[in-house]
């Protein structure tokens, strides 16, 4: 788009966007760090990552303030408004995945000191699809790809079919092995909490393709079959 | 009064079809095509000079008044064409009221400002009649309460917001189908400019009405269709929800969040 008549109009939307681009790598280097802590049974990573969010809601604070600033004095029309209005979107969803790569680190914790462990590996593999996804959506928000966006979105099937497989592999851990139960229920909450951080990825690319576009995108939100799994 | 005809929504009152204006050898619309619903508001936005007023000017005939201006192309109000020289152009002003940028009182009580109208027009049989005209526009105005009291005061006498009512009590007194607003607000404080707009938002039932407005916030807020005007034309019309949020064209886009104009 091109500049506005008013300057500093357009420095405080590329300020906004750039808040949003720091909260964006941060939630995505904190997601990294509890996949690692967990692969690693690093507690000393585990622990940072918790320290961590508190920046992260810092930054969802600013965003908010600074949006609902450019909303009353700039009183933004069209691409502008739905950029903005966008921007507090996305906030909240990184925000909230912020939130679910803390409480990894929190399981992650618990799980390692835990007398039995079960094996992590299936859920540190839809862990990093899942990283993966986050990724793409905030290239996509800071290229304003919205190609790439749909990608992200349609691949959120492929997200609940894996987290399908890693239920059914705890719960044949657990059947086969109950010493591991207690260690089997920590990753299963670990799964869905990562799966819906996939579905946050996928809300990004939704607020994403009206950002831009000014329409959402069409056809049914994919969903994988998520039946016989807990919510 | 038989003011309380509600209009039947989305049907077309007026509408312009290849309409061309000069003013001597400057062209000052080019083939310009737009609809106008009934029991609407429709707003007409665009940068300085883009023919807005001009626009406006055509559905009475006002051009008719301005030297060397020259109206082509064809524009009808239910079906019939205003051009036609079978037209009687006080007539048509009785139907097609204007309400201006500056509010214009005569130098007259404020009862006469409203009665003026009905007057020449012959709307009234007798005095009572009339009172009553003059009272149903003002109330509709929402004026009423504020100079019930002083009805034979000048109405330049009374503050711009209300002298802007009294103008629109002024224009709906001879019953017109369609009220023509250019930039009513433009001179009134925000309190007096809800007020007009308020006033707009009850008068659509009745009446088909079309506003030019520098303010954005102002077309989106009071009108349902909006008109995109650019260099003497129409860019874009469309539902005024679509045009602030999600303008097709990006000249709209341009203009509507401040990047040229
Ligand atoms: N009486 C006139 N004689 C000659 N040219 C005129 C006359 N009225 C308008 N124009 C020209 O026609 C064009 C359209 O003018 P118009 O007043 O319709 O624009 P507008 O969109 O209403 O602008 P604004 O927002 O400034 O009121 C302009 O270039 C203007 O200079
Ligand atoms: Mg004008």
């Amino acid at each position: 788009m091109s500049e506005h008549t008013v300057k500093s109009y357009d420095e405080e939307l590329a300020h906004l966007t750039n808040i949003l681009a720091r909260m964006g790598g941060m939630a995505e280097a904190q997601l990294g760090a509890a996949i690692q802590a967990l692969a690693r049974r690093d507690d000393d990573l585990a622990q940072r990552v918790i320290d961590g969010d508190g920046r992260i809601d810092e930054l969802d604070q600013e965003i908010q303030t600074f949006a609902v600033r450019l909303l009353a004095l700039r009183q933004p029309m069209a691409g502008d408004l739905r950029q903005i209005v966008g921007a507090l979107n996305i906030s909240g969803e990184i925000e909230r995945i912020g939130d679910y790569a803390a409480n990894l680190g929190k399981r992650c914790l618990v799980l390692n000191h835990l007398p039995v462990t079960a094996p992590v590996a299936g859920v540190v593999r839809l862990a990093e699809l899942v990283r993966g996804l986050v990724k793409d959506i905030l290239d996509a928000y800071l290229e304003r790809d919205v190609e790439k966006a749909i990608r992200v979105w349609s691949r959120d099937e492929e997200v609940d079919e894996m987290y399908n497989a890693v239920f059914r592999d705890l719960i044949d851990q657990m059947t086969n092995d109950s010493g591991t139960i207690t260690a089997s229920t920590h990753l299963l909450f670990i799964a869905k909490n990562i799966e819906r951080i996939g579905d946050h990825a996928t809300n990004i690319a939704e607020t994403l393709h009206f950002q831009i576009l000014g329409t959402q995108p069409k056809g049914l939100r994919p969903k994988g079959n998520t039946v016989g799994a807990p919510e | 009064m038989t003011l309380n005809v509600v209009l039947p929504q989305s049907s077309t009152k007026v509408r312009a079809t290849a309409l061309d204006v000069h003013y001597g050898d400057k062209q000052a619309l080019f083939g310009v095509d737009l609809d106008i619903r009934a029991g609407e508001v429709t707003a007409l936005i665009g940068p300085s000079g883009c023919g807005k007023s001009t626009f406006l000017r055509c559905i009475n005939r006002m051009n008719d008044l301005v030297e060397g201006a020259r109206v082509s192309g064809s524009l009808t109000i239910d079906g019939s064409d205003i051009y036609d020289r079978t037209i009687d152009v006080v007539q048509l002003r009785a139907r097609v009221g204007m309400v201006f940028q500056k509010p214009n009182p005569f130098p007259k009580s404020i009862y006469d400002n409203v009665a003026y109208g009905p007057r020449i027009h012959g709307l009234a049989q007798d005095q009572a009649e009339l009172d009553d005209i003059v009272m149903t526009s003002l109330e509709k105005a929402g004026l009423l309460n504020e100079v019930k009291d002083r009805l034979l005061e000048t109405g330049t006498s009374l503050s711009g917001g209300q002298q802007q009512r009294l103008c629109i009590a002024r224009a709906i007194a001879v019953e017109p189908e369609v009220i023509l607003m250019d930039e009513p607000c433009s001179a009134l404080d925000p309190i007096a400019t809800a007020k007009v707009e308020e006033l707009i938002d009850e008068l659509r039932e009745n009446f088909t009405i079309v506003i030019v407005t520098h303010s954005m916030q102002q077309a989106a807020r009071v009108s349902q269709r909006t008109a995109f005007f650019h260099l003497g034309k129409v860019i874009e019309i469309g539902d005024t929800e679509q045009i602030f949020t999600n303008p097709q064209q990006p000249l709209t886009q341009g203009y509507i969040t401040g990047r040229f104009g």
